[in-house]
């Protein structure tokens, strides 16, 4: 069965998605998502292994050869945004069955997890394809699922961010059929390793250039790329908990690993860095994004919004990383992917439990949480840490890297911006502290406010815990992503 | 629309057609123009024509929402089957080769399901959406 994984990774979760729209029982479908998301981890796993043992795995669908036919092509690269996005899907689905109880309202419950499935779907088929076209149809897949997902819960806010998202998703989703469109029409191919080699012979037509600027800015829609974010804040902010934990922890990843693959796979970093010098257009905006949404984030009330525009923040940094075109600084884009899936990952599912038992992410609702909800509280610290970069967490291990990059490049002043914003992440994870720790609670006494359920608290410290494992050991992640780095810039192994 | 005898009528007399006229879409979709998508909503706009004529309720009864969205989830699960059935059998995802002993005949069974995945899951969806916005006045059943 080993040969047939790279099918079975997509295949899964896509049938477990009818199969708990047809249960319509909420526990039985939660089950059937528990099944299917830690099959998707273990394939995973065993793919990272294999590819990282034995080079790039190719899966014909269908039994149509490469060129015409669908391919499923895992190399170093999607493997280990694979393992990122079952990873954070096999912790979410056990975090979900108490807090989607809470959220949702119960006759939609087994349908959340329906959508839940065809979103973990579409993330991985965008990953592990190697046809774009297909992208494509992955990326609807995803993108409706997560518009339905922000849209389930019962704050009606989440309506009208639902599709602010929708509209600015299917401008993105537009614009990247249409660069694809352009670039069959001069290539006439739609398999990614066959359009490397086609696409040089055409380039100097003007037809290229205009698609890679339509992919461009479809893609950056997509990863929230500034000042592209705008649907970003109040979708992360209204929906459900457990569905906040889990896109801000995969989609923008997974479209950020869309911008790697067109660009250094497909386009080629010679011409997508020296010839239409994308750099130049990421370069400014990744900084911008980084020190404005830091400075946003200081001054937000709602915790879930201040997360939101750090997200933003965030990705500045992976785009960062990237727009170095060197390999430390992919090197340092791609571990951050890995990294901030993680910390994210972590405070949202805090700020989930808070959502549970308090009712409000507020800041004035988190006063005196510090004695109230001790484990929760000291999860968001830990993860708050991460965020900022303090030694022995992953967040340290990215900045490391990112700041190499820039002082390889000789980029004294971004250097110095990442060091400035991170301070910013310890002014506004602060504020949080303070109103937790350093504030009476304003409740009365009578002890009603308890620790959240062990089901939400066992998955937030999983995270924790892999946010400290692999700040003190990053050998494997940083290895891996060194790895991905290299081939992407075809460098040598 | 109890007064509109011509409507009530005409419609009557059209329904069937439309539905023979979809699986004549379904099926030759090998050969012409056509296939699961189309048929799919062809075969769903009998439905929404009966429910416009005779009022929601009725079409209610003839499909309920809950057959509907079953409908939509049973297509992926009869095009997910087939390729795990391949998958069985020796063969890549959805290698229809492999369903019979000679491909030629495998491919044919095999759009054919595939298809009929589609079209089960389009006029589920189809019939399903007609129902969430015709029903949004009268309250959810």
């Amino acid at each position: 069965m080993s040969a047939h994984l790279p099918v079975l990774q997509v295949l899964v979760p896509l049938l477990a998605a009818p199969l708990c729209a047809i249960l319509r029982n909420g526990r039985a479908a939660w089950a059937v998502a528990m099944v299917a998301s830690w099959t998707s981890l273990w394939i995973a796993i065993q793919l990272l292994t294999l590819v990282l043992a034995n080079g790039t795995i190719s899966y014909e669908l269908g039994g149509w050869a490469a060129p015409w036919g669908i391919e499923y092509r895992i190399d170093t690269v999607n493997a280990f945004v694979l393992l990122i996005v079952s990873m954070i899907a096999a912790v979410v689905t056990p975090y979900a069955l108490k807090s989607i109880e809470r959220e949702v309202e119960a006759s939609r419950v087994a349908l959340f997890y329906a959508a839940f499935m065809l979103c973990l779907t579409g993330l991985l088929g965008i990953t592990i394809t190697g046809d774009v076209f297909n992208v494509f149809v992955f990326l609807e897949i995803s993108s409706l699922s997560a518009y339905a997902l922000i849209a389930i819960g019962q704050n009606r806010k989440a309506l009208t961010a639902a599709y602010q998202y929708l509209i600015m998703g299917s401008v993105g989703a537009t614009f990247i059929v249409i660069g694809i469109g352009m670039m069959y029409v001069m290539t006439g191919s739609l398999n990614m390793a066959d359009l490397s080699v086609l696409l040089p012979q055409v380039s100097s037509s003007r037809t290229i250039p205009v698609a890679f600027a339509f992919l461009t800015v479809g893609i950056s829609l997509k990863l929230a790329l500034f000042p592209l974010h705008l649907w970003l804040p109040n979708a992360y902010t209204y929906a459900p908990s457990t569905v906040t934990v889990f896109i801000a922890s995969t989609a923008t990843k997974v479209a950020v690993y869309m911008l790697l693959r067109f660009f250094f796979t497909i386009f080629g970093p010679a011409f997508s860095f020296d010839v239409m010098q994308l750099d130049r257009v990421l370069l400014p905006l990744a900084l911008v994004a980084i020190f404005s949404m830091s400075l946003v984030a200081i001054f937000q009330t709602n915790i879930k919004r201040m997360m939101a525009y750090s997200s933003v923040a965030q990705i500045g940094y992976m785009i960062l990383g990237i727009s170095m075109a060197s390999v430390t600084g992919l090197t340092a884009g791609i571990l951050h992917m890995f990294n901030h899936a993680m910390m994210k990952g972590a405070l949202f599912m805090a700020l989930g439990c808070v959502m549970y038992r308090v009712g409000s992410v507020h800041i004035d609702s988190m006063r005196g949480l510090g004695k109230r909800m001790p484990w929760t509280m000291a999860a968001f610290v830990m993860g708050g840490l991460s965020l900022i970069g303090v030694p022995l967490t992953v967040g340290f291990v990215s900045k490391w890297y990112l700041i190499q990059g820039a002082l390889e490049k000789g980029w004294w002043p971004v250097a110095a911006l990442v060091l400035l914003t991170s301070l910013m992440a310890v002014v506004y994870i602060w504020r949080v502290v303070e109103a937790a720790y350093f504030q009476e609670f304003p409740g009365d006494d009578d002890g009603e406010l308890r620790e959240a359920p062990l089901a939400m608290l066992v998955p937030t410290w999983a995270l924790v815990l892999i946010n400290l494992y692999f700040g003190i050991d990053a050998s494997l992640t940083a290895g891996v992503a060194g790895a991905a780095a290299r081939s992407l810039l075809g460098v040598g192994p | 629309m109890e007064d509109r005898v011509i409507l009530r009528v005409g419609a009557k007399i059209l329904i069937p057609y439309i539905l023979l006229f979809a699986l004549y879409v379904q099926f030759h979709g090998d050969y012409g123009p056509g296939g699961g998508f189309q048929a799919g909503v062809i075969f769903a706009s009998a439905f929404i024509l009966y429910a416009l004529i005779y009022g929601l309720a009725h079409a209610r009864r003839v499909l309920p929402l809950e057959l509907a969205t079953f409908c939509a989830a049973l297509g992926v699960v009869i095009f997910a089957g087939v390729g795990i059935v391949t998958l069985l059998k020796g063969g890549l995802f959805l290698e229809y080769g492999v369903l019979r002993h000679d491909p030629v005949h495998g491919q044919h069974l095999g759009i054919l399901l595939v298809e009929l995945g589609v079209f089960t899951t389009v006029f589920g969806s189809m019939v399903a959406f007609f129902y969430s916005f015709a029903g949004r006045r009268t309250g959810r059943s």
